[in-house]
């Protein structure tokens, strides 16, 4: 189709340089709209975390917007808001990033911004101090909400050695212990311009922004990020079972298998099983945000939603630097048991080893994720995003290659996936089985 | 200060000859159309025993029509990588997606035959009864949405249009069938109540066109007004706590009821929420509960002018220990931006930031759509992204300060509290 090849040309012109002091740049003419969207990521993320230190990456993501040398504390507000600008950052397994989109004569004052965050952010005692509780507030509101808590225990057990096991949020003991000599150290061991990517997007002059970029940050000097290898997450033995029992008004269902990385062979396979499954999403962590849309043909939509048993079903497949998890989630309808709910999804993860997906199947799933990548080429921020994101976990041209590589998905490849990886010794189940509300059991 | 300036929309507005607004928006970013069409058919038509009756309607409505069954629907977005999104608030249903410019034609038809002549099929009623059932259940268990529907149903009383759960309750639902929904929709649905919007790579000619192919032969009689009294006047001071000890933070819904869309001090409200509990990370409220006092991860306000006086409202999620200050911090921002209005830079701030922004809020084609919406629904006027820059200069640290003065009296505000939280004195 003509509109979907126009689309695909998207994300091929990037002009792609790299600094002396190893700051990899890519940046994007689109002339759309008056805008410009910076986005500095860093690799760091919570799997460069220790024992004693989880949280760390997303501590000092906070702290980095609380003040530089040259932005003082009370100045970090408005440089990007007279722009009529958005600022926002986010820290994952991965990566930590940060981003400013405003009209795009506010570029030079957004590479400003993150030259001082790369080299000189303050760590005031006090704002460490304030920030701890604030942090802590952001992780009780999470389990407020019985998914997310029974996600993080999903996690938890389904890793036993990998880094991906704990959440990007930290445990609870590691926010009340770690000091500020901690954050300040993980800040000036991965916050040097080799660890990092500057994506620039938008209605702006590539030779221009690029001039930018080397008057801010040509003399941030680089420093050697040393990395002991990650433990390498052994092969899973049998299925893995977890119950999380709280006061509640409603049952969770959680399966979680072992999930390709990025470059592994698999992954697109694996793709193309979670849109017949669950229904096609962006590929990147943002699309997860986003409430997925509804796509009712799917396999599990039909089996669980459409039958009564749950009132939402979906799948997550993000892509990753190492092997992280593919989950499915149900929410019970009332009065639906968790056994129940479990069966059929696991008959139909049988059913899929088995049988494969169908030439039909194949062919809507590759269109739907065809019709994704175009929908979600419509902002400079998501565009600079997927950029960033791809060049933190892999390379940015997987960005380009993204299309081709759903389309030569075979019938054959996405039976072998399946087979594999659904199979029962790879899954970890959790349920969140809710106990009367007022009964005092399970409370925090 | 900025110099990239917004160059302006240029919508086309054509009326069908059965009433139906469209309204066209050409925008070549991605060779794709989003097709936003708005009935006006929310919250607030629900009969009084029925609450819940209008979101159940958006969650149905597209499950099968007299022409097709609700999997062949489901087939035919699918196929084409469409996914049609379908809510309710208090005034509107809406239905959404976005599909490539070749399935422009198709998709529309399809949407006119859901939009039109819905089946709501038996069996699908009574499995979309027991999924909302769960949605109120889970509504019930978070403590966000119970301080939040709280504080509506304090501020406006619970029968009121705007203080009704808009789900309804799970004895509200259980008494919805399927002639309920079909009477609603054949009072509700109707060429006079629909505004139809098509932003895309499309010429707008051509996309009044598709409209009129596919809701043209459309014949309904008008629907009857709704009523809608005005809010019972402010009077003291409420705090309300719902206990629920099962969770690890407590959520704060504070508020009052506000001021109508046409009241001539929107500007100036607009204004006084962005300095209040907006600008940035929060405005005054982020930097006083989160910034130096480190209580809450959010912290925020937001203004609701709507066809009544909609609600003025302050939430935050803090810890149990922290709920009487974050009461305290709230009340004491509020009392001195009425005592003293915003300094002249906090309003040259705002200004600059919420005039900056309208690049940003008009990028995308669901962006756009949803702006063309709101005009369309509350009348501003084709040009109204050009005016705004002008109208907000116009605001005066007076008008702000006038706005505060008016609506931010702690003495009169109504709070709810819900989390694990017990109330100390």
């Amino acid at each position: 189709m003509a509109s979907l090849e126009h689309a695909a040309a998207a994300g091929t012109r990037v002009h792609d340089e790299t600094l002396d002091n190893g700051l990899r740049v890519l940046i994007q003419e689109l002339h759309t709209a008056p805008l410009a969207s910076v986005w500095c990521w860093y690799r760091v993320g919570s799997k460069d975390e220790t024992t004693g230190q989880t949280g760390v990456s997303h501590w000092v993501e906070h702290m980095n917007f609380k003040g530089t040398t040259n932005i003082p504390r009370d100045k970090v507000k408005g440089i990007i808001e007279q722009f009529g600008g958005y600022w926002n950052g986010y820290t994952w397994i991965d990566q930590t990033t940060y981003t400013e989109t405003a009209t795009r004569d506010a570029l030079d004052r957004m590479l400003f911004i993150e030259s001082e965050r790369m080299a000189s952010c303050l760590y005031d005692p006090a704002d460490c101090e304030s920030e701890r509780t604030v942090i802590i507030s952001e992780l009780q509101g999470g389990e407020n909400d019985p998914d997310t808590l029974l996600d993080q225990e999903l996690t938890a057990v389904a890793f036993k050695s990998h880094p991906y096991r704990h959440p990007t949020i930290g445990w609870l003991s590691d926010l009340q212990t770690m000091t500020r000599d901690d954050l300040y150290a993980h800040y000036r061991r991965f916050y040097v311009p080799n660890n990092a990517t500057l994506v620039i997007v938008g209605d702006i002059d590539a030779r221009d922004a690029m001039r930018g970029v080397v008057r801010h940050f040509g003399g941030v000097r680089p420093v050697e990020v040393v990395r002991r290898p990650l433990t390498v997450e052994p092969a899973q033995l049998g299925e893995r079972r977890l119950m999380v029992s709280r006061e509640g008004t409603t049952a969770y269902l959680k399966v979680g298998v072992r999930a390709p990385a990025i470059g592994d062979a698999d992954f697109f396979p694996m793709l193309v099983l979670d849109a017949v499954l669950t229904g096609a999403k962006g590929v990147n962590l943002w699309a997860s945000f986003r409430t997925p849309p509804p796509q009712r043909s799917a396999r599990l939509y039909r089996a669980l939603v459409d039958a009564g048993l749950a009132s939402s079903v979906s799948g997550g497949l993000v892509p990753t630097a190492e092997p992280f998890l593919y989950t499915m989630s149900a929410t019970a309808t009332a009065g639906t048991p968790l056994a129940s709910l479990e069966a059929v999804l696991v008959e139909e993860l049988d059913r899929v080893r088995t049988h494969g997906i169908t030439p039909g199947e194949l062919e809507k799933a590759i269109h739907q994720l065809r019709a994704r990548l175009v929908f979600e080429n419509d902002s400079i921020t998501h565009i600079a995003h997927q950029l960033g994101y791809f060049e933190t976990i892999a390379s940015w041209r997987g960005v380009a290659s993204l299309q081709a590589r759903i389309e030569a998905v075979t019938l054959e490849s996405v039976a072998a996936a399946a087979a594999g990886r659904l199979a029962a010794v790879n899954r970890t189940i959790g349920w969140f089985e809710p106990r009367p509300v007022g009964s005092g059991e399970g409370a925090p | 200060m900025t110099t990239a300036h917004h160059r302006g929309l240029a919508p086309v507005r054509a009326v069908l000859d059965n009433g139906a607004v469209v309204i066209a928006q050409q925008s070549p970013t991605t060779p794709a159309v989003t097709i936003n069409a708005t009935v006006a058919a929310g919250t607030v038509c629900d009969p009084p025993a029925q609450a819940g009756l209008a979101h159940f309607v958006s969650r149905t409505i597209d499950r099968g029509t007299h022409a097709r069954r609700g999997e062949d629907i489901a087939e035919a977005l699918d196929r084409r990588g469409v996914s049609l999104s379908t809510s309710v608030n208090r005034h509107v249903l809406s239905l959404v997606c976005t599909c490539l410019i070749d399935d422009l034609d198709a998709i529309l038809d399809l949407l006119a035959d859901i939009v039109r002549h819905p089946a709501f099929p038996e069996d699908t009623v009574r499995t979309r009864r027991s999924e909302i059932v769960t949605l109120i259940r889970q509504d019930e268990d978070s403590p966000a949405t119970v301080a939040t529907e709280g504080l509506l149903a304090d501020l406006y009383g619970p029968a009121h249009g705007y203080g009704r759960r808009p789900r309804g309750s799970v004895e509200s639902v259980e008494g919805i069938d399927r002639a309920a929904l079909e009477r609603f929709h054949a009072a509700r649905f109707g060429p006079g109540s629909l505004s139809l919007v098509l932003v895309g790579d499309l010429e707008p000619a051509r996309a009044v066109d598709a409209a009129r192919l596919a809701f043209g032969a459309w014949q309904a009689p008008p629907a009857p007004a709704v009523a809608l009294e005005a809010p019972p006047p402010a009077g003291v001071r409420r705090v309300r706590v719902v206990p629920m000890m099962n969770k690890a933070q407590a959520d704060i819904a504070y508020g009052f009821t506000g001021i109508r869309r046409s009241d001539p001090a929107f500007n100036a409200y607009w204004l006084m929420n962005n300095i209040l509990g907006q600008y940035s990370l929060g405005g005054r409220l982020g930097d006083s509960i989160r910034e130096r006092q480190g209580m809450a991860y959010y912290v925020f306000s937001s203004l609701d002018a709507n066809v009544i006086p909609g609600p003025f409202i302050i939430r935050a999620g803090v810890s149990p220990a922290n709920v009487d200050r974050a009461l305290a911090s709230i009340d004491e921002e509020l009392t001195r931006l009425a005592a003293d209005g915003p300094t002249e830079r906090e309003l040259t701030e705002s200004k600059q930031y919420l005039i900056g922004s309208m690049p940003r809020t008009l990028e995308t084609n669901a962006g756009i759509a949803t702006f063309l919406q709101t005009v369309e629904f509350f009348g501003l006027g084709l040009d109204y992204d050009l005016r705004i820059p002008e109208r907000l200069r116009a605001v005066t640290r007076d008008d702000v300060h006038e706005a505060a003065r008016r609506t931010l009296v702690p003495a009169r505000a109504t709070a709810v509290i819900a989390g694990p939280y017990a109330p100390t004195g």
